[in-house]
């Protein structure tokens, strides 16, 4: 120790030093306290409104209004060739017979407006409804039977209070004897609002009532598939490489903080390789799923191999020791005690890395799968987009209705996220060791 | 939207799948063999087995499957770069003089190889897109042959070899081996396809366009090739100066920081220093869903929401605030960028050691005096990193920018103008009809060189300050 050159407090100056300040210093404390509580009441708030935002536009955009009516299924107009093949009932009178059975059930109007107006409030999938109807239920050809057509988008819109009866008619989208005949439809009960099934089933469509996200979704999984396919693979044989079998010297110091280095790359400098190498050397076509499928693998890549590496220096030594030591080559060592032992790891971080992949954007956007495709893709070859590019293309275009369309979409894209990191966390817990 | 695919080769990649499952059956065929094979020679009697009977299996299996696949990946691979090559020769000489117009010959001769015909192609073109053809099925079926010879020679080999004292274990150990190895060099091959693929497209960008005038330029205004060529005197339209992109992208990184550095600041210190074991538990996994968001969701909110709610409370007060303005996305990605400083800042305030706190305490301090005194000291070169590798994330963010940020490449520092970014005008550049060797297509790729140079300098820098001001406890 020093020597206290300076005369030190008495202890009653300092108790008194101490008690002068100690108010302020106390509740300047709780104030910390209190900035670091709303700083994370505040970074939870922005979530709830995130949530809150999305769930308030997408739970309606679940759901749509249909309208049913009666139809008669006329065999002679519908199916001219008369085998009720949906080629004869695609050259049939379809639509002319939605429609009129539209203007029976709203009275019948005569003059040509009206009919024209009539004939806004019937979405104009009706044709391919009523042969789809028809194709399920071929029994009841012949007959006059109800039949659900979902309305138009401007209509659905009218039903939800969008559009607004007081506006002038001239700064609508809808005329006063649209209306008019929407009130007459809903009064006799026609008018049903259901969980949409345009949404689950519909293809890709500049029609808000008739566009759905069943190609993206299916595009979605042939990605996520081809990506798994590769990158797990890759990303575990990597990590066993680097954490078991390769001699730490300047070559593996490279992959490492190469890997470290592809980390931190942002995803659309991923998307801009995938198109030099692979689109425009390689010559593959743009837009398939298998381009992106193998540039996402690339991009969760490290992900993948950061998170096995950490699975695999979990397994304890002595595992290894013991299995070399009843004589089990290096590779039987790895093979049959450590991976199995390391798996739940690995497969926690593929999933994690999976996620990502799921929700990427930027990079698909490069390779071109942004196209507006109407097929479902049906390999991994055909052209196709994925959910989150679907959601980038809805929400660039203009109808109101398309917003709900497009956070009833986020809401599908959330599910299967929260889905997935929910089974990582649970995998983990459930087979989490602890040696 | 809608555009055709510029090159061919769907048919060619479904063969090259089937021509991969030909190979996989082979392969299981001569695992049977191969194992079949070495059980008999077992109960017959002769001596004992040097392997497992499986490992001869997995002997025949390999031996079939891998060299015919790497015939197959590189030949499939070649031969396209091989035929763009050789059609140059079909090419009139003035065609063949420059890239750019042998890039539009190349996409003619692929229109009628697709059967697109606009009018009636050239005879030049007809007889291009004929040699094409035939090569394309002659390759076809050459691979298709050496890819199933070399297979079955494989497995013929592999089958040869298969004997009592044949050491099978160890070759199959020795194939493990390598292909683990060649494996953990794929992520090699992707930075160095990477760094290929953005530098050879951004040195013939600045071929075109002076370097000096890319980085120091003040306009960035890119127009298509072909408004360049087509009026005589209108050369000065295009001019790609990225001091405007790169302004808008730090003032939106900012606008992000001063959201994210003090909410996930002081979170990450309430979590670590305060909070009781349940309250970590329940807040630090919700924080992280903030994280696992899709970054197009966010873009979707900060356009949807976030942005009509600044421009009415700027206007409320009075100010001009631009639709697409700098402040919504910044907001927005100041939101997604809080779990990265709050999960980084929290590990590095945890591995501060606890003998300092108590020190502090020891003389009386309070817990937030500890806290500001002595524990964010100790952890400042930790927090300066996460703040770092934090900005590198929103510099390279695109979705939320490409949605609420707009293009409009207004040089300004004020974030309630419309500002554009890096990555924003890479998509807009890259995404729709483009046509390849313009001036336009080719300074997305430069775009992406700055990306990657800022990104990994930023990482680099942060490492840095890590190794140098880390304090070690022990």
């Amino acid at each position: 120790m020093t020597d206290v050159t300076v005369r030190g407090l008495t202890p009653e100056e300092a108790r008194s030093r101490v008690e002068e300040t100690i108010a302020a210093r106390n509740s300047r404390e709780v104030r910390f306290q209190w900035i670091g509580k709303s700083a994370i009441g505040l970074a939870l708030g922005f979530l709830v409104l995130l949530f809150a935002a999305i769930f308030t536009n997408g739970v309606p955009g679940l759901f749509q209004h249909y309208v049913t009516i009666d139809v008669n299924l006329d065999r002679q107009r519908l199916d001219p060739k008369g085998d009720l093949s949906e080629e004869s009932l695609y050259s049939g009178e379809a639509e002319r017979v939605a429609l009129e059975s539209l203007y029976a059930a709203i009275g019948n109007p005569e003059g040509r407006t009206e009919r024209r107006a009539a004939r806004g409030i019937l979405s104009t999938g009706s044709s391919q409804r009523l042969i789809a109807f028809i194709l399920d239920n071929p029994g009841l050809v012949g007959q006059t039977v109800p039949v659900k057509f979902a309305l138009d988008d401007d209509i659905d819109s009218f039903m939800r209070g969008f559009i607004s009866r007081e506006t002038p008619e001239a700064d609508r989208r809808i005329s006063d004897t649209t209306i008019a005949f929407v009130d007459r439809l809903s009064a006799n009960g026609a008018i049903s609002y259901e969980l949409s099934d345009y949404l689950f089933f519909g293809s890709a469509s500049r029609d808000a009532e008739m566009a759905g996200i069943k190609g993206a979704l299916i595009g979605s999984i042939l990605t996520l598939f081809v990506c798994i396919l590769i990158a797990f693979p890759l990303g575990v044989a990597t990590a066993v490489y680097l954490e078991e079998i390769a001699p730490k010297n300047r070559w593996t110091e490279i992959i490492e903080i190469n890997i470290n280095n592809l980390a931190a790359v942002p995803s659309v400098v991923f998307g801009i390789m995938g198109l030099a190498i692979f689109i425009i050397i390689f010559g593959m076509p743009r837009s398939i799923p298998l381009v992106g499928g193998i540039v996402l693998a690339l991009m969760t890549l490290p992900t993948i191999i950061i998170s096995s590496r950490a699975a695999i220096r979990a397994v304890p030594p002595s595992i290894r020791d013991a299995a070399l030591g009843v004589g089990a080559s290096k590779m039987q060592t790895i093979f049959h005690h450590v991976l199995p032992l390391a798996m739940p790891g690995m497969l926690t971080g593929t999933i994690i890395g999976m996620a990502q992949a799921l929700g990427e954007t930027a990079p698909l956007l490069m390779i071109g799968m942004v196209a507006f495709i109407v097929d479902v893709p049906g390999s991994v070859t055909d052209p196709g987009t994925v959910l989150p590019v679907q959601i980038f293309m809805w929400a660039d275009f203009a109808e109101r209705m398309f917003v709900q369309k497009t956070s009833a979409a986020i809401i599908v894209l959330l599910a299967f996220l929260i889905t997935m990191n929910a089974a990582a966390i649970v995998l983990r817990k459930k087979l989490e060791r602890r040696w | 939207m809608f555009r055709r695919p510029f090159f061919t080769g769907g048919s060619q990649t479904v063969s090259m799948i089937n021509l991969a499952l030909v190979v996989l059956v082979i392969a299981a065929a001569s695992y049977y063999l191969c194992q079949q094979a070495i059980l008999r020679a077992r109960s017959q009697g002769a001596q004992k087995l040097h392997s497992l009977p499986h490992y001869y299996g997995w002997w025949g299996a390999s031996m079939a499957a891998i060299p015919a696949f790497c015939v197959l990946l590189i030949m499939g691979t070649v031969d396209d770069v091989l035929f763009k090559n050789w059609l140059v020769e079909f090419y009139p000489a003035d065609v063949a003089a420059n890239a750019v117009d042998q890039a539009i010959a190349f996409a003619k001769v692929m229109n009628v190889v697709q059967g697109i015909l606009f009018g009636t192609p050239e005879p030049w073109v007809q007889a291009a897109a004929e040699a094409y053809l035939s090569w394309s099925e002659t390759s076809a079926m050459v691979l298709a042959l050496s890819v199933i010879a070399v297979s079955l020679g494989g497995a013929v080999f592999a089958y040869s070899k298969v004997d009592p004292e044949f050491r099978s274990r160890n070759a199959v150990e020795r194939i493990i081996l390598w292909v683990l190895a060649i494996s953990s060099t794929v992520a090699i091959l992707t930075t160095i396809g990477i760094v290929l693929s953005v530098v050879f497209e951004s040195i013939r960008f600045f071929r075109l366009v002076p370097f000096d005038e890319f980085v120091f330029g003040l306009v960035w205004n890119p127009q298509f090739e072909g408004a360049e060529r087509a009026g005589s005197g209108q050369m000065g339209i295009a001019t790609y100066g990225m001091i405007p992109l790169f302004v808008g992208t730090f003032l939106i990184s900012i606008v992000a920081l001063f959201v994210a550095v003090p909410v996930g600041l002081f979170s990450a210190i309430y979590l670590a220093e305060y909070a009781d074991q349940r309250t970590r538990g329940i807040v630090k996994p919700l924080l992280e869903i903030l994280a696992g968001v899709p970054t197009v969701v966010y873009g979707f909110f900060a356009a949807l929401t976030v942005a009509p709610f600044v421009k009415s409370i700027g206007e409320g007060l009075g100010l001009t605030v631009a639709s697409e303005s700098a402040l919504a996305a910044g907001l927005v990605m100041g939101v997604m960028i809080i779990p990265f400083i709050s999960s980084l800042a929290d590990d590095v305030i945890n591995a501060v050691p606890q003998a300092l706190r108590d020190a502090a305490y020891g003389l009386g301090s309070t817990h937030s005096e500890a806290v500001r005194q002595v524990v964010l000291p100790a952890a400042l070169p930790g927090i300066v990193a996460a703040i770092i590798l934090a900005v590198s994330r929103a510099i390279g963010e695109t979705m939320i920018v490409v949605m609420a940020a707009g293009l409009a490449a207004n040089l300004s520092f004020n974030p309630l103008d419309a500002v554009t970014t890096v990555t924003a005008q890479i998509v807009t550049i890259l995404v729709g009809d483009q046509e390849f060797e313009s001036a336009k297509t080719l300074s997305a790729f430069a775009l992406a060189l700055l990306l990657i140079v800022i990104t990994l300098g930023l990482n680099f820098f942060a490492l840095q300050i890590v190794k140098k001001y880390r304090e070690q406890y022990d």
